[in-house]
């Protein structure tokens, strides 16, 4: 697409004072969205601001209660998703909303199935479903169920089956929350693709810094409202935090990661050990050692086996080969509950999977795994319950009306603020937490992160797994690095950088290897 | 992509949005039943009278006891299709325990005891049976129960030979006939059976694991519920409630025919759920819901009989209300 002469393409999408009220409680006050052509877009704005709300009025999934919009110059009206798929607007929700149980290709091919002689015609569309991953370097067994991968292959998935959609207008609602860097990478590129293309993108993230790599303009929101629209590069990174907070820039300065000071001495003797765990092809052998006190940090690439050796050791997958030690004793969990009684807590990656219950209250779902806790001979105790369930609220900074709200109701970032709280609120003596800052604001992750650092201080064991690695680094006070379901290498804090934990994830061994124990 | 989520709101009123399909779904079935009662008073001869609501009343307990059942196991994310056999089995059991055709009794109260708590338990333990193979060996609920479904009856059939067993023993008929107060004794049965279950559903441990399981089984597995456990335990509930209701059926009939208790009942019992307001699907249920469902369509029955309907064409009709109730269901989902 050649550039007009003023350097400006005309308008794609135009969303004006758009107002929406979930049971009299407004989401959108009065939201405003300029997008022009082959133009990508941030939309950002703390937990709660409305993005996702923004978006789901666009494509129909929400109704507007008042409000203009304008695409491509003509008022656009769409009651459904799959019609403002058909109109040219193609989006990635924030919950991936495919069919687990269903293979690859046809999640892809979903709504746009090929048929020869009105049959379907499964090879030529599992060839377009290897075609559309093979431009994300992503080689799978398009037959095999989508369930069956882990979140960001699923993720990429849903990625490629919107691009797929020849579309004016590409929606991403956080599409790297669980992406790690190679991913993003990948992604970026083919955005960049999409750009020369005379494609739009509309890109919500919580992750500013890559905000700067893809995106020509933002538009800033904060409690429903359109605060700000600027150009990304007229805009520095904590002008962009203090509009989200409303604060001065001033105010938020040293905001951002913040594990706090490490204090070392408080680490004591080793609690957890795994020795030479292995189950099927995704973990195959893997040793470390988790002390009292201490944050460990998992890194590795995707499919290195993160996520796969935490489901062993808390009980969720059995392993076929090793050893594990829990307090000093033999530990060999047969189901999540034995890792729960011996005081172990898991944060799952997979919010929506296996994560909330979606029909349940926030108060029923931050006590799901404390529910002996807050019974009495199989009584539930309705004040204990509430008074836990009021502290996190505060804590944790949950956005709802109130604890008797669904928790479906509630915005992506404040979902994973319920599930970090059913965690916490079982006091445990070891935590894994597989991606805990996934969809968090910045201004609520640095919260969470001190907080983790606290109860690590009062003698809990942390196992974390992010895609950041940042936040592994910044975090942990000891990195095991894994590459295809092995522990290759052991890092200490100290001594830590991105570029070592870089090398140990691609070639096994970081540049000056200190392999301990 | 399947559950859209919409607001029918007016978009005039912006600050007082309504939201039509989600009041439906709510008081859709006491609407129902109000509008059901209005029309038979306008227009059914001899409807306001106490021998009506005996009538309705004592036909309809049966449904909803096995509806509370049936309630549990759609909670979690199941269905149960057995039941009208199981009500069957217990039905063709009992009168051969207390009429001493199985073993000589001598007391007719220890015949009579030994009959209700056996037949009742083995209907308990065929539900047992029908949740080991859902938590065990992960059978879809709707073909593990379809197996009782088929052999149930078959089973009951073979155990009488396929004789009626009539039987005129008061000591046991009580459970059909008995009217301590002026009340039926099965209504009381029922309220009880009511009671105890919406009651165990909001405030125990059992009811909210129930819940948690239908509503997503996978984090429930992960924060540590015996996800397994709680499925054999709704499925052995639905059992009792079954053998219960099949007690109840033969004492009224003073008769047993395996090849008629129970008959038809699983659809009636799975449509009161659903007219109630139950998700289908789990994770979202109502036992006074199922109670309201059951006596919506035992209604719609009543007035289309007391109206000259003959029975086939309100087969059609309750097959459009359930219809209907699903329909809403879905609307207002997301
Ligand atoms: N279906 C719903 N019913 C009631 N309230 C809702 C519903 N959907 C969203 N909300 C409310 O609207 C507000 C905005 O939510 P939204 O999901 O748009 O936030 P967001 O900006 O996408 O946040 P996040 O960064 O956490 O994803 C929240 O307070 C949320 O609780
Ligand atoms: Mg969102």
């Amino acid at each position: 697409m050649t550039r007009p002469p003023d350097g400006l393409f005309p308008l794609l999408l135009e969303m004006r004072d758009i107002q929406k009220r979930f049971a009299g409680i407004p989401a959108l006050a009065d939201a405003s969205l300029s997008v022009r052509s082959g133009e990508v877009h941030a939309l950002i704005g703390q937990n709660g601001a409305g993005k996702s709300t923004l978006i789901k009025v666009l494509t129909g999934y929400h109704r507007k209660d008042a409000g203009q919009v304008l695409f491509e110059g003509e008022p656009f009206e769409v009651h459904s998703p799959h019609q403002a798929q058909v109109n040219g607007i193609s989006t990635i929700y924030q919950e991936i909303n495919l069919v687990p149980l269903r293979s690859v290709t046809e999640n892809i091919c979903l709504g746009r199935e090929q048929r020869r002689y009105g049959l379907l015609d499964w090879n030529a569309m599992h060839a377009e479903a290897e075609r559309l991953l093979s431009r994300f370097a992503i080689g799978i067994d398009v037959r095999r169920p989508l369930g069956e991968f882990n979140t960001a292959t699923q993720q990429m998935v849903a990625i490629a089956r919107a691009i797929g959609f020849s579309a004016r207008l590409v929606i991403m609602d956080e599409p790297t929350s669980s992406l790690d860097e190679r991913e993003v990478g990948v992604l970026f590129s083919v955005i960049h693709q999409l750009k020369a293309e005379g494609v739009s993108v509309i890109f919500v993230s919580h992750k500013l810094d890559e905000l700067y790599e893809v995106c020509d303009q933002v538009t800033i929101m904060r409690d429903g409202r359109t605060v700000r629209s600027a150009a990304m590069k007229e805009i520095g990174k904590l002008e962009l935090v203090a509009a989200m907070l409303g604060r001065d820039v001033a105010a938020v300065e040293g905001h951002a990661t913040a594990f706090g000071e490490r204090d070392r001495s408080r680490i004591g003797d080793v609690m957890f050990s795994a020795r030479g765990l292995g189950a099927g092809q995704a973990v195959r052998n893997v040793s470390f050692d988790l002390r009292r006190g201490e944050i460990a940090g998992f890194a590795g690439l995707l499919g290195a086996g993160r996520t796969e050796t935490a489901r062993l050791v808390f009980g969720a997958d059995r392993p076929s080969a090793g050893q594990m030690t829990m307090e000093g004793a033999a530990y060999h969990p047969d189901r999540p509950a034995d890792a729960i009684a011996a005081g172990m807590g898991f944060c799952t990656e997979d919010r929506k999977g296996e994560g909330i219950v979606p029909e349940m209250t926030v108060a029923e779902n931050l006590t799901l795994a404390l529910l002996p806790k807050i019974s009495r001979n199989g009584v539930l105790d309705d004040s204990r319950q509430r008074e836990i369930v009021e502290r996190f609220i505060r804590e944790l900074g949950i956005k709802c009306s109130g604890p008797n709200q669904k928790v479906r109701e509630l915005s992506g970032g404040n979902q994973q603020k319920v599930l970090l709280a059913r965690w916490l609120a079982m006091n445990p003596k070891l935590l894994i937490l597989d991606e805990p800052t996934r969809g968090i604001d910045v201004g609520a992750k640095g919260e969470i992160q001190r907080l983790i650092r606290r109860l690590a201080d009062q003698g809990l064991g942390v196992l974390m797994i992010s895609s950041e690695l940042e936040e592994v680094i910044e975090g942990a006070d000891r990195i095991f690095v894994l590459r295809d379901g092995v522990s290759v290498t052991e890092l200490e804090a100290e001594a830590a950088n991105e570029e070592k934990v870089l090398t140990a994830m691609a070639h096994g061994t970081s540049a000056s290897s200190e392999v301990t124990t | 992509m399947t559950e859209l989520p919409r607001s029918y709101a007016d978009r005039d009123a912006v600050a007082r949005t309504f939201d039509l399909f989600g009041f439906l779904s709510r008081y859709g079935t006491v609407i129902a039943l109000v509008l059901l009662v209005a029309f038979n008073l306008a227009f059914t001869r001899n409807f306001a009278t106490m021998q009506t609501l005996n009538v309705n009343l004592t036909q309809v307990c049966t449904i909803v006891i096995v509806a509370v059942g049936m309630t549990l196991v759609i909670a979690t994310g199941g269905i149960d299709l057995s039941v009208g056999s199981l009500m069957a089995i217990s039905g063709a059991l009992a009168p051969m325990i207390f009429m001493g055709k199985i073993l000589p009794i001598g007391s007719i109260y220890l015949g009579v005891a030994a009959a209700m708590i056996v037949s009742v338990l083995v209907a308990g333990l065929l539900g047992l049976f029908n949740g080991w193979l859902v938590a065990r060996f992960r059978v879809q609920p709707i073909v593990a129960t379809l197996v009782l479904f088929i052999a149930g009856r078959g089973i009951a059939q073979v155990m009488t030979n396929g004789n009626l067993q009539t039987f005129r023993v008061p000591e046991f008929q009580w459970i059909g006939l008995a009217r301590p107060l002026d009340i039926p004794a099965q209504v009381i049965i029922m309220a009880v059976i009511v009671a105890a279950a919406a009651w165990a559903l909001k405030k125990t441990l059992f009811g909210r694991c129930i819940l948690a399981v239908g509503g997503n089984e996978k984090a429930s597995e992960l924060a540590g519920i015996a996800v397994s456990k709680i499925k054999l335990a709704v499925y052995g509930i639905s059992g009792l409630c079954a053998g219960l209701a099949g007690l109840i059926v033969i004492a009224i009939n003073s008769s047993s025919d395996a090849n008629l208790v129970g008959l038809g009942m699983e659809l009636d019992a799975i449509a009161a759920v659903a007219v109630g307001g139950t998700l289908l699907s789990g994770g979202k249920a109502t036992i006074i819901g199922s109670l309201l469902g059951a006596l919506t369509i035992q209604l719609v029955r009543y007035t289309l009989l007391a109206n000259g309907v003959p029975d086939a064409a309100a087969l059609v009709v309750k097959a459009g209300i359930i219809a209907l109730a699903v329909w809403l269901q879905q609307q207002h989902r997301g």
